[in-house]
C-alpha cells in the first residue's frame, strides 16, 4: 500500500509539471492590462498546489510505519487487468474494424470466454445490444458510429431506415 | 401562495402523458441501477446521459432526476436482500436491513424502505419548493464575486466537512480544475494544455467523458474487484397483509422518519455531505434516541426507516442548491448541472426568472417520481428478486458497452472514447489509493464557472483583489470557506493536544 501510495504521489508530481510546462507557454501572472491573472495563471497555479500536496503526502509516507497492507488483493489483479486490456483492445479495434465488430468480439470474450456463459446467452445478449445501438443512435439520434472495413455491409441497412 | 400556484402550472407540464411515462421510465430504471450492486445513482445516471438526446432537454432532465429517485428507493433493495449496499448511500440500511432479511422478514424490511424513502422524499420535496424561491431570489443579488465566492466555499466543505485525508482531497480539487481549464480560455480566446498537440483537447474535457470513466469503467473495475460470485437472495415475499401491518408499523416510527427527513435535507445541501453520511448520521440519531439501542444492528425496523428517509432527503437536498446556485450538492446534481449546461439551460437564479415552466416542470416531476417509485418498488418486488440473481458479469458488459458507445455519441470522437478508458483506469486507482473522487467531478464541472467568475472581478474592479472581500456576502461566503479550510488543522492540532495530556512523561 505504502509504494503504491508513494508511486502514485510521484505519478501526480510529474503530471502536475507536465501541465505547469504546458500552462507556462502562456502569460501566467498579474496581466496589467486587463486587470487580472492571465491565460495561464488558473492552470499554472494549482498544478503548483496539486504537485505541493503530492510532495507533502511523499514526504508523509517516509514518517509512518508499513503496516504491510497490499494495494492489489491476492488474485484480484487478473481480471481487472483482463478487463481493462479488452476495452484497451476494443477500442483500438473500432476505427478499423468498425464499433459492431469490435463491440461483439468483446462482447463475445467476455460472456464466453471470459465468464464462461453459454453460447445461446452470449448470442442473444451480443445480437440484442448491436441491434439496439443500431436503432437507438444510428436510426433515431442519426449518430453514426464507426464502421471502419465494414461501412460497404451497411449501405442496404441505410437505404433502409434512413 | 404564490408559489402554489407556480406549483400548479408545473404539474400542467410535469402530468402531460409523454412526461408521466418519462417518469415511469426513468424511476424503474433507476431502481434496477439503484438495486444493482456497484451501481448506483450517479453511476446511472452518468451512464444514461448520452442517452436521453432522444427526447427534449426538458423531458430529459426530468428522466434523470426521475432515475437519480429511483436509485435512491433501489439502493435499498441489495441491501436488504444480498447484504451488499446497492450503492454507498444505502450502506447504513444493511445495519438492519440485512438481519431482518436473514430472520425471514426481508418482505417487512423493504416495505419499511420503501415506505421510509417516501416519507423521505415527500418531506424534502416540500421544503425543496418552499426554500427554492427565497433562496433564488437571494442568488439574483450575486456578481462574478459572490459567484466565486460560493464556488470556493463548495470546494472547502471537501477539505473541512469531507472526512477524506486533506491533501489528498485538495489535489481531487486542483486536477478538476486544471482538466477545466483545457481548451480554449474563456477570456483571451488562447488554446491552453493541449497535451501531445491533439486536435481533440481544443474543444476541452467533457464532464460526461470524466464522469462515464470515473463512474462506469473505473466502478465496473472496482466491483470486479470487489465482489466474488455466489451471494445467495434472500428470498422475499410480500403479502397485501404484510403491506399493511407494515404500514402500521411504519406510522409508530413518524418521529425518526421526520427527523431523519428534515436532517437529511439540510446535509444534502453540502456539497461534501450529501446522502451517504446523512443516512449514517440519522441510523447514528436513532440509534442513540432509542429507548432499546441494543437492539439496532439485530434487525430493528427503525434501523432501515432512519437512513432511506435520510439519504432520500439528501438527495432531494443536494437538487436545492444546484437548481437555485447553479452549485450542485452531490456528483450527481453536478452531472445534472452539467447536463443542463448541454442541453443550454443554465441552472442558477435567472432560469427560475427565464424558465418558470421547466423549472417547476421540474420541482413538480419529483413529487410525481416519489410517487411513481413508491407504488413500482413495491409493485415490482418479485422482479427485483429476479433481477438480482443475474450474474454480474452480465451487467458489467452491458454497462462497459454503454460507457464506450454512450462515450462516443455526444462529440462522436473516438478521442473522448480513449480519454473515458484513461479515467476509468485512473479513477479505479486512485479510488484504491483512497482518492475521494466526487471533489474532481464537482472541480471540473465547477471549474470554468470559477475561473470566470474571478477573472470577471478582477477586470470589472481594475485588478482590486480585496473587491472580494469588501462585498458583504462575497466577504461572508468567503469567511465561511476560510473557516471549513482551518477545520482539519484545528482538529489536527487538538489531538495532538490530547496526545499530550495523555503521555505528560514524554
Amino acid at each position: 500500500m505504502q509504494a503504491a501510495d508513494r508511486l502514485i504521489a510521484l505519478a501526480i508530481i510529474a503530471m502536475s509539471t507536465y501541465f505547469m510546462i504546458h500552462a507556462a507557454a502562456l502569460p501566467i501572472g498579474w496581466n496589467g492590462a486587463t486587470g487580472g491573472p492571465g491565460a495561464g495563471a488558473f492552470p499554472f497555479w494549482l498544478s503548483l498546489v496539486m504537485a505541493l500536496c503530492a510532495g507533502g503526502i511523499l514526504i508523509r509516507s517516509f514518517g509512518k510505519e508499513n503496516f504491510g497492507d497490499r494495494f492489489f488483493v491476492e488474485g484480484s489483479i487478473r481480471p481487472v487487468a483482463a478487463i481493462a486490456i479488452a476495452l484497451l483492445v476494443t477500442i483500438a479495434l473500432m476505427p478499423f474494424a468498425g464499433a459492431y465488430v469490435a463491440l461483439a468480439l468483446f462482447m463475445i470474450w467476455h460472456l464466453k470466454f471470459h465468464s464462461r456463459h453459454g453460447w445461446t446467452l452470449t448470442g442473444i445478449l451480443t445480437g440484442g445490444t448491436l441491434v439496439f445501438l443500431f436503432f437507438f443512435f444510428e436510426v433515431t439520434l442519426k449518430i453514426l458510429l464507426p464502421k471502419g472495413w465494414t461501412e460497404p455491409l451497411f449501405i442496404p441497412l441505410y437505404a433502409k431506415f434512413f | 401562495m404564490e408559489v402554489l400556484s407556480l406549483l400548479g402550472q408545473g404539474f400542467a407540464t410535469s402530468l402531460t402523458p409523454v412526461n408521466i411515462m418519462i417518469v415511469v421510465l426513468g424511476v424503474t430504471a433507476g431502481l434496477f441501477i439503484g438495486a444493482m450492486p456497484g451501481l448506483g445513482s450517479v453511476n446511472g445516471v452518468a451512464i444514461v446521459l448520452p442517452l436521453t438526446f432522444i427526447v427534449p432537454p426538458a423531458s430529459a432532465i426530468i428522466l434523470l432526476a426521475a432515475i437519480y429517485y429511483g436509485a435512491m428507493y433501489g439502493g435499498a433493495i441489495s441491501s436488504i436482500l444480498l447484504g451488499i449496499p446497492g450503492a454507498s448511500t444505502a450502506v447504513a440500511t444493511t445495519f438492519d436491513g440485512r438481519p431482518m432479511a436473514q430472520q425471514g422478514k426481508a418482505g417487512l424490511a423493504l416495505i419499511a424502505a420503501a415506505v421510509a424513502s417516501f416519507v423521505g422524499g415527500t418531506v424534502s420535496i416540500v421544503l425543496f419548493t418552499i426554500f427554492a424561491v427565497p433562496l433564488a431570489d437571494l442568488a439574483l443579488a450575486f456578481g462574478p464575486a459572490e459567484e466565486f465566492a460560493l464556488v470556493l466555499l463548495a470546494f472547502t466543505t471537501f477539505v473541512g466537512l469531507g472526512g477524506d485525508d486533506v491533501l489528498k482531497t485538495i489535489i481531487m480539487i486542483c486536477l478538476g480544475l486544471v482538466l477545466s481549464t483545457v481548451g480554449l480560455d474563456l477570456i483571451s480566446g488562447q488554446p491552453r494544455l493541449i497535451f501531445f498537440d491533439q486536435p481533440g483537447f481544443y474543444s476541452g474535457i467533457s464532464f460526461l467523458v470524466l464522469a462515464i470513466g470515473v463512474y462506469g469503467i473505473g466502478e465496473v473495475l472496482h466491483t470486479i474487484e470487489t465482489t466474488r460470485d455466489g451471494q445467495t437472495v434472500t428470498p422475499a415475499r410480500l403479502t397485501l397483509r404484510e403491506l399493511g401491518a407494515g404500514i402500521k408499523l411504519m406510522v409508530r416510527l413518524w418521529k425518526t422518519m421526520s427527523l431523519g427527513s428534515v436532517m437529511g435535507f439540510f446535509v444534502g445541501m453540502l456539497p461534501a455531505a450529501g446522502a451517504t453520511p446523512a443516512s449514517l448520521m440519522a441510523y447514528g440519531i436513532a440509534k442513540t434516541t432509542s429507548k432499546e439501542p441494543e437492539t439496532f444492528g439485530k434487525g430493528n425496523i427503525e434501523g432501515v426507516a432512519a437512513p432511506e428517509t435520510a439519504n432520500n432527503s439528501a438527495s432531494t437536498g443536494s437538487l436545492l442548491p444546484m437548481l437555485t446556485l447553479g452549485i450542485p450538492g452531490s456528483p450527481t446534481t453536478a452531472l445534472l448541472l452539467g447536463g443542463m449546461v448541454m442541453w443550454g439551460l443554465v441552472p442558477g437564479p435567472m432560469l427560475f426568472v427565464e424558465q418558470p415552466d421547466f423549472v417547476w416542470g421540474l420541482i413538480s416531476s419529483l413529487y410525481t417520481a416519489n410517487f411513481a417509485a413508491v407504488v413500482i418498488n413495491i409493485a415490482l418486488i418479485p422482479l427485483f428478486v429476479w433481477a438480482l440473481r443475474m450474474p454480474f458479469s452480465v451487467l458489467c458488459t452491458m454497462v462497459l458497452v454503454l460507457c464506450i458507445v454512450g462515450g462516443f455519441a455526444p462529440s462522436q470522437k473516438l478521442h473522448d472514447v480513449w480519454l473515458i478508458l484513461g479515467f476509468g483506469a485512473a479513477g479505479y486507482l486512485l479510488r484504491k489509493a483512497q482518492y475521494p473522487l466526487a471533489p474532481l467531478v464537482l472541480a471540473l464541472v465547477l471549474g470554468p464557472l470559477m475561473e470566470k467568475s474571478f477573472r470577471q472581478t478582477l477586470i470589472s474592479e481594475q485588478g482590486n483583489v480585496l473587491a472580494f472581500v469588501e462585498r458583504p456576502l462575497s466577504g461572508l461566503f468567503l469567511l465561511i470557506a476560510t473557516i471549513f479550510f482551518l477545520m482539519p488543522i484545528v482538529s489536527a492540532w487538538r489531538k495532538r493536544q490530547d496526545f499530550r495530556k495523555l503521555a505528560p512523561g514524554e
